[in-house]
């Protein structure tokens, strides 16, 4: 990876490439890579949908080695959604090929006059941007199975479906899997409207004739890979639970610790839970001949995807994640898999955030649109996104938009962006999370339900709001270092346990890049990432008052822990001081 | 006194997903754990009434004892 390719979208004649050295950005991937570039070269107040805004596409720094765990892909912006800095982060074969043919990062710069719309190839080659218009509101599936059609199936496709082209704040960039279902999302923040506003529907990236990237020191890279993968099969939330039931095996944990927010927010359980859960749903993968286990790249041992059947045995969806699950289930009063699976294969086709949708509906519920526990009506919204109807495109949007627009006042919104499955009351280290993070509400950016609830790699009473910014500080740090690496994120839970499986890792960075890494050269590249994040989103206007949960938070108590978040302001005014 | 024991994931396997018993008073979490034959390296955490206890935390009648392995997810 030495080199940075630019693709000036908006340049006179077409869209015209260069290609690059690294320089200053030497040495970075991922949400390092996404986020330095973004915070110097995008205008903070730049409008996200304009010609100043980039969207940076990274792979890892370990992406398209040898390395297990190494394939996922950062893309990164000024969001739409949010206004903030965005880094959105997926699994899927891109980051593995694109990192293959050499490129630490392709930049698409600049927009477009007029109405064309184009596909981009990346090859060994070189990169080539053709007008394609024959693509024009294709959904994600139907797309990828035209794009297959001419480029074949040894390569990655990453595209959007018609919310991105339609600039929708929940559109996401979708990446193939190896079977090449465009399943694995750049979801938060609204990436895909971006992508949709530089008018690129497709990007082919093909690596045919590319070798894997080689370490400075092979043997000691194939040693350090070997104890890594050892240490991930060996505990037992990567080697056991995310394998056989998935992510989803968190709605009946969630539940039964009164975290789990159903009925938008009003209620911490939710009576048709059961029917949700990642055992359930497990059994009947399963049962109907689907998989349980299933990887989202070539070279991951957790294997925590899976494939889901409909009732006659043919292919639906993917196995859905436990925010999905919960943003289309328990939040909306939904207890049916079918249902949820049937919204998630919608969300991945038009291409929008699974997360963001589900919060949506729930509002729309909210606003008595349609009946919590419509499971019909909660189809036919998504469907009005899909065919670009003036409802759907507020739905499309988000749920801060679409909370304005009817009159609810119980959105559940960080920086308009939707918080995902956990309730900050009862949990009130995500809540410090979800109020201070750089990206709007996120879970991901400083995961506490680890240490809250789930008691893996330490323990901080979820209840109370005494430790909780420390904690969260800790995760934000950790979070933004792996989130550049290419790791994916469920080797925290390894990792944060077994001081071995962290040596492994350091191992693997070192001998890759022939130098010695250490626990604190991680500490320090998570602060540098997020110390860019923060001063992009100072210049760009946002102030402490943006590090609150919405007041409902604040004010009522929800069952059955009875609690309101209560984590000060001037504590959570100090995540960011070091 | 009479508890509510659901199991979760992996521990359900040969086991049950939910049981209400009568145990004597004063019996621990560790107890009920011991009984099922959960090797104790295998837990994750376990609630009563929804809030997390330790292994020697004493039930009271009518409390549910969930009880999981180590797991995660996000």
């Amino acid at each position: 990876m030495d080199k940075i390719a630019r693709i000036d979208m908006g340049a006179p004649g077409g869209p015209k490439v260069t290609v690059g050295g690294l320089g200053e950005y030497a040495g970075l991937g991922g949400r390092a890579m996404t986020s330095l570039v973004v915070a110097a070269e995008v205008h903070p107040l730049a409008h996200p949908l304009g010609a100043e805004n980039k969207l940076v596409i990274a792979p890892g720094m370990l992406s398209g080695t040898t390395g297990s765990m190494t394939g996922r892909l950062s893309v990164g912006c000024k969001s739409p959604l949010t206004g903030t800095i965005k880094e959105s982060n997926a699994g899927g074969q891109a980051a593995q090929v694109l990192a293959r043919l050499g490129y630490a990062a392709v930049i698409l710069e600049g927009k477009p006059e007029g109405d064309d719309l184009y596909k981009i190839i990346i090859n060994k080659d070189g990169i080539q941007v053709i007008v394609d218009n024959s693509l024009k509101l294709l959904d994600n599936y139907p797309l990828v199975e035209k794009l297959r059609a001419e480029y074949g199936d040894k390569v990655a496709y990453m595209s959007i479906g018609s919310a991105g082209e339609r600039k929708l704040l929940a559109a996401s960039i979708a990446c193939t899997d190896p079977e090449l279902r465009p399943t694995r999302h750049c979801g938060r923040g609204g990436v895909g409207a971006v992508m949709g506003a530089k008018r690129v529907k497709a990007i082919i990236i093909d690596d045919a004739g590319m070798k894997m990237r080689p370490p400075k020191d092979p043997d000691k890279y194939r040693d350090a890979n070997r104890k890594f993968v050892e240490g991930l099969r060996k505990h037992p939330v990567t080697g056991e639970g995310l394998p056989a039931y998935g992510t989803n095996v968190l709605t009946n944990v969630l539940n039964e610790a009164g975290g789990y927010p159903s009925y938008n927010f009003k209620d911490g359980q939710f009576a048709g839970s059961n029917n949700l859960s990642g055992e359930t749903q497990a059994a009947l993968e399963i049962q109907r001949g689907g998989l349980a286990t299933h990887g989202c790249h070539r070279g991951c041992v957790i294997q925590c995807s899976g494939v889901y059947n409909d009732k006659d045995g043919h292919y639906l969806t993917k196995q859905p994640e436990y925010e999905t699950v919960w943003s289309h289930g328990g939040h909306c009063g939904i207890d049916d898999l079918d249902t949820v699976a049937h919204l998630d294969f919608l969300d991945d086709n038009i291409g929008v955030d699974t997360i963001e949708m589900g919060v949506t509906i729930g509002v729309a519920m909210d606003a008595g649109i349609i009946e919590f526990g419509d499971k019909a009506g909660a189809i036919r919204l998504v469907e009005e996104v899909q065919k670009g109807t003036p409802l759907g495109r507020v739905l499309g949007s988000g749920a801060a938009i679409t909370g304005k627009v009817f009159g609810v006042e119980r959105v559940p919104v960080v920086k308009d962006q939707a918080l995902p499955a956990y309730d900050p009351r009862p949990i009130q280290g995500i809540g410090v999370t979800y109020a201070t993070t750089t990206q709007g509400a996120d879970h991901t950016a400083g995961y506490a339900i680890a240490t809250n609830i789930l008691k893996v790699g330490g323990d901080v009473d979820p209840l109370k709001p005494e430790g909780q910014v420390e904690l969260s500080r800790n995760l934000q740090i950790a979070t933004a270092a792996i989130d550049s690496t290419g790791m994916c994120l469920f080797i925290a839970f390894a990792i944060m346990d077994q001081p071995e499986t962290f040596q492994a890792l350091l191992d693997m960075l070192g001998s890759f890049h022939g130098i010695t890494m250490t626990g604190d050269d991680v500490v320090a590249l998570g602060k540098k990432v997020l110390s860019a994040e923060r001063d992009f989103n100072t210049r760009a206007g946002f102030t402490k008052h943006h590090d609150r949960l919405p007041r409902f938070f604040y004010n009522e108590p929800v069952a059955p822990h009875n609690q309101v978040f209560s984590v000060p302001d001037e504590e959570l005014d100090t995540l960011f001081n070091w | 006194m009479n508890i509510t024991v659901k199991l979760f994931a992996t521990f359900r396997t040969g086991r049950f997903v939910t049981q209400e018993c009568e145990y004597p008073e004063g019996t621990t979490v560790a107890s009920i754990v011991e009984t099922l034959g959960i090797p104790e390296n295998d837990l994750g955490i376990m609630l009563v009434n929804s809030r997390h206890v330790a292994l020697n935390h004493k039930l009271s009648n009518g409390d549910t004892l969930a009880i999981f392995p180590l797991l995660g997810g996000g």
